[in-house]
């Protein structure tokens, strides 16, 4: 590690959807800094069109994410030390998703996929109900638990490969959301759930190749979500539901 | 590009091939180990119901099991897609099974 330089050797990509290039930037180096940190001073003290997304600033928002030295991360959590190889970082736009300028990606393909897969709440009763008592014990509660973490940051999506060469594919993230609204007892869509995620685009494109699960800055594991969308469908087909 | 049907014949064709496939081995160490010769061979397979249906099975997995696969591969790698993708899946299927049923044939028809 060379982080003791006096500045980091920052590469930036510049452009959008059609064309672009890395931008090379020279930073100053702390002793406490963060991915983020380090393209907010660009774009502070080097070129205010830098254009890049961020919120919260604490890994709760997911609005941060890019390609950090080639891989996702969330840069708001990332410390400059982890990434940095031979006193460089490259700083790019998350994978699989459409630029729009420098940093900031378009979402909207990520999370028309979220509605694809059914991940919305489907009511069970009304407002004029009680409200059910779910015990936290119970098998279907815990599997669900699991997953409701996901801050929707994108960084399992743009580290899956099967979405690099499949467009249609829902991927691990609206699929681990909708294995989740699958457990839950409150949930009364599993039938629409498990049809969403039986189509071309589905759950069982996954190649069980485990980038989601190894990127997941909240150590998430999208990947055990879709094997168990992939059991469930296979009962429902052998069912004859499907 | 592989729906739950697809996905499923897959899988339930990997299951058939599975005890096939030793089955073959099987056959062929035997084969060999016995010295048989082609004629014997054949003198065995020919007008056997038991081979064709052995042999005849294992050529209908492997035609859907393989074209299944391939469709994967050529649709991820290449972006082969629509109408041009069920083409390509359908002559897999159809050129395997062409090819297997006429081997099959060859060898269990008397």
């Amino acid at each position: 590690m060379s982080s003791d330089a006096d500045e980091l050797e920052v590469s930036v990509w510049r452009g959008d959807n059609a064309s672009g290039r890395f931008e090379d930037f020279r930073v100053p180096a702390q002793e406490n800094q963060t991915i983020l940190d380090v393209v907010s001073w660009i774009q502070q003290h080097r070129d205010p069109t830098l254009s890049y997304r961020y919120a919260c600033r604490v890994g709760m928002c997911g609005s941060c994410a890019m390609m950090v030295n080639g891989v996702p991360r969330w840069t708001c959590r990332t410390h400059v030390k982890v990434a940095l190889k031979d006193n460089r970082i490259s700083i790019g736009p998350l994978r699989n998703l459409p630029v729009i300028k420098d940093l900031a990606t378009d979402m909207d393909p990520f999370f028309d996929k979220w509605v694809a897969a059914e991940g919305m709440h489907h009511p069970s009763r009304t407002r004029d109900d009680a409200i059910e008592q779910i015990n936290p014990e119970d098998a279907s509660r815990q599997e669900a638990n699991k997953g409701i973490e996901c801050i929707n940051c994108s960084v399992c999506y743009a580290a899956c490969d099967t979405v690099a060469g499949n467009d249609d594919y829902l991927g691990p993230a609206a699929l681990q959301r909708a294995w989740t609204l699958y457990n839950d007892a409150k949930d009364a869509g599993k039938l629409n759930i498990l049809e969403a995620v039986s189509g071309k685009g589905g759950c069982h494109n996954c190649h069980s190749q485990g980038g989601c699960s190894h990127y997941c800055p909240n150590d998430l594991n999208p990947m055990a979500a879709i094997a168990g969308l992939k059991r469930a469908s296979a009962l429902s087909f052998f069912k004859g539901r499907k | 590009m592989l729906t739950v049907r697809l996905y499923m014949l897959q899988r339930i064709t990997a299951l058939l091939m599975a005890p096939l496939v030793l089955g073959h081995l099987a056959v062929m160490i035997y084969a060999v180990q016995g010295g048989l010769s082609a004629a014997e061979i054949l003198g065995r397979t020919q007008g056997s119901v038991a081979w064709f249906l052995f042999y005849g099975c294992f050529v209908v997995a492997v035609s859907v099991h393989a074209a299944i696969g391939l469709r994967v591969v050529v649709h991820e790698l290449m972006g082969l897609k629509g109408t041009l993708l069920e083409l390509f899946t359908w002559a897999t299927a159809a050129g395997l099974f062409l090819l297997g049923g006429r081997a099959v044939m060859a060898v269990t028809l008397s």
